[in-house]
């Protein structure tokens, strides 16, 4: 187990070392001057130089990446063009506000992917598959942008129960765990948690009808386990999978959020990212897509440590 | 003779779930005593294991209709509640599997699997169970038995999981084990020395065996008796010792011709039986081996064809044993 984990953490190397390589590469792939938000449009060639060189432009392009990889190790991703800030502050502000939004919503569309998963699989070609897997169509299906607009005309604007945008009085600076913050919290994670709610229905629902056909289930009745009993082992072999979907499904509403994130002006990486591309804020972009890209490959770590924890056919 | 421990009468299982009933098995009785070791032969799709699995009611209950009448050890099996049921399964009556890697969950060892089983049905301690698995082990004949407790199915040999799987089966003291092909998935030489292991717990344990296999080798090995299956009919039984060598049904006489046995000379041509079984979805009237049969006449396509009884525990189900009978003769 622990060799293993040791392993996993290594191969991660060279797929973090890439991640940087393209984070890096993106400021000289993006059409146009990487300064060019920054200076005035009539600014004089001298002023233009001296940017250049205050930025490390001037240098080789390995000799910048090396410089900015060393930079970026300590902390340092340089800073906003737009606001003037440390990237690194701006990005773990709008991470932590997206981490917690994104838990919630995948936590949310786990519990029910699996309750509808489970309900289809297991009563599979009954009416209740064909109505919990509809539900899970639709939840994949449905543009969360839309579902995100409609369900703040019902809620907000008709109703006024909830809150339509923002993360609460005082911003996301002042986030408490109380009613009033938890509030604003609702719709927006509702809205998120649909797709992930759909995927872990479908995958679960495949992946119960599939273990219900093997012959172990058999065997299991034939020893006198109860069906709850049988249940369980059920449990247990799905389990890894629809983890491992979990897990994928997180570290895309970690940085896959924009939308929903601009719909209910949630201050996380998806408007992060949606304010630094309009503003071509490259430093920020190079940023944050770095801290997500990092955020996904630690995560798929987590969840291979966990499947194997949990399968021991994993184990090599 | 005593009353049978385990006794089948008429028990039909028909299969809904497709679009046309399948008939898998149809009127089929078969005795089996205290002690006593049953042979079920027959080709794939005979309904053996459909018969074996009706014993503890494993086929789907939504998918399939069971008549007739199932009795162990004095108990009406057909009668249990869910909660009698799995009471009764493992516990009175164990069952061991074709293909063991299938049969055991392969994310639970199998020290866990028993431990759970054995905690199913009887209320002791998690080591009062681990220590019974370890001898359970050790019966079976598992080297190093202490440290293959914790292993998972995958990470054992073919012949090392079946003897699992029969510690598993005997782990609540069962007195009615049913071998679905317990050999079949294993290579020539595991198959003799797991044969030989079945037939030694069934002598040392008292226990019933119903053994379902397609090899006759093997059941003349193991069993006592032997009951041929065809199309979801028993069409002959007697004693393994009578059949073999005094088989009467046109089916029992082309499966014996057709084994490429020792006595078979180079170059010779292997009997076979002519045709395929018939579909059971659609069955023929009258006699459902009468379309292969070299003995059929207009006779046997008509009506159902009952059981005669040939002398003491020889029984077939044929109509022309007269004919069987002048060939054995001449």
């Amino acid at each position: 187990m622990f060799g293993y984990t040791l392993r996993r953490i290594i191969y991660t190397l060279p797929v973090l070392l890439g991640v940087s390589v393209v984070c890096f590469a993106l400021v000289h792939i993006s059409p146009g001057d990487p300064l060019i938000s920054i200076l005035p449009a009539d600014a004089s060639i001298e002023l233009q130089e001296r940017m250049l060189v205050l930025y490390g432009f001037d240098r080789s392009y390995p000799e910048q990446f090396i410089l900015w990889l060393g930079r970026a190790l300590q902390g340092d991703l340089g800073t906003s063009i737009a606001t003037g800030r440390p990237v690194t502050t701006e990005v773990m502000r709008a991470v932590a506000n997206t981490l917690m939004l994104a838990s919630v919503a995948t936590v949310i569309g786990f519990v029910l992917g699996c309750f509808f998963g489970f309900v289809a699989g297991y009563f599979s070609n009954s009416p209740m598959d064909k109505a919990a897997s509809a539900a899970a169509v639709f939840g994949v299906s449905v543009p969360h942008y839309w579902l995100g607009m409609v369900l703040v005309i019902i809620f907000s604007a008709q109703l006024g129960w909830l809150p339509a945008s923002g993360a609460g009085p005082g911003g996301s600076s002042q986030w408490k765990f109380d009613m009033e913050h938890l509030s604003y919290m609702v719709l927006p994670a509702i809205t998120m948690s649909v797709i992930p709610m759909g995927i872990i229905a479908r995958t679960v629902r495949a992946l119960v009808a599939e273990i219900l056909a093997q012959e172990f289930v058999i065997g299991l009745r034939a020893r006198g386990l109860s069906e709850f009993g049988v249940f369980v082992h059920v449990v247990k072999n799905a389990a890894p999978t629809a983890l491992a979907v979990m897990g994928v499904q997180l570290g895309y509403l970690l940085g896959g959020s924009i939308l929903i994130e601009t719909v209910f002006s949630w201050p996380g990486t998806g408007m992060l990212l949606n304010s630094a591309i309009f503003q071509r804020d490259l430093p920020l972009l190079q940023g944050t897509i770095l801290v997500l890209a990092l955020f996904f490959v630690v995560l798929n770590l987590i969840v291979d440590v966990m499947q194997s924890a949990l399968d021991p056919r994993i184990k090599r | 003779m005593t009353a049978p421990f385990l006794s089948i009468q008429n028990l039909g299982v028909t299969f809904t779930g497709g679009t046309r009933p399948v008939r898998a098995v149809n009127d089929v009785s078969l005795d089996v005593a205290e002690g006593e070791a049953v042979a079920l032969i027959g080709e794939s799709g005979s309904g053996k294991s459909v018969t074996m699995r009706a014993v503890m009611r494993l086929n789907p209950e939504n998918r399939s209709k069971l008549e007739g009448k199932i009795m162990v050890g004095g108990r009406d099996v057909m009668g249990l509640n869910t909660r009698a049921l799995s009471a009764f399964r493992g516990a009175e009556a164990a069952m061991i599997f074709q293909e063991p890697l299938l049969a055991l969950d392969p994310v639970y060892t199998l020290g866990d699997q028993i431990v759970e089983t054995i905690r199913r049905h009887e209320p002791i301690s998690k080591e009062a169970a681990r220590a019974r698995a370890l001898d359970l082990f050790d019966r079976v004949r598992i080297p190093s038995a202490k440290s293959r407790l914790d292993n998972y199915p995958h990470e054992m040999s073919g012949g090392m999981r079946q003897r699992a799987m029969i510690a598993l089966a005997l782990s609540c003291r069962p007195k009615l084990l049913l071998a679905d092909e317990p050999t079949t998935a294993l290579d020539a030489t595991v198959q003799i020395q797991v044969l030989l292991l079945l037939r030694e717990l069934q002598r040392d344990l008292g226990l019933s065996i119903i053994f379902v296999t397609h090899d006759i080798g093997a059941a003349v090995e193991v069993a006592d008796r032997i009951a041929v299956m065809y199309a979801g009919q028993i069409v002959e039984q007697a004693t393994a010792r009578d059949l073999i060598r005094t088989p009467r049904h046109p089916y029992t006489l082309g499966l014996l011709k057709s084994r490429a046995h020792d006595a078979m000379v180079k170059g010779s041509k292997l009997d076979a039986i002519p045709g395929a079984p018939p579909d059971l979805a659609n069955l023929p009237e009258g006699c459902p081996f009468a379309p292969r049969c070299f003995l059929a006449d207009a006779g046997c396509r008509t009506g159902s064809i009952g059981i005669a009884q040939i002398s003491e525990g020889h029984q077939a189900r044929c109509r022309r044993l007269d004919q069987t009978a002048l060939r054995d003769a001449g």
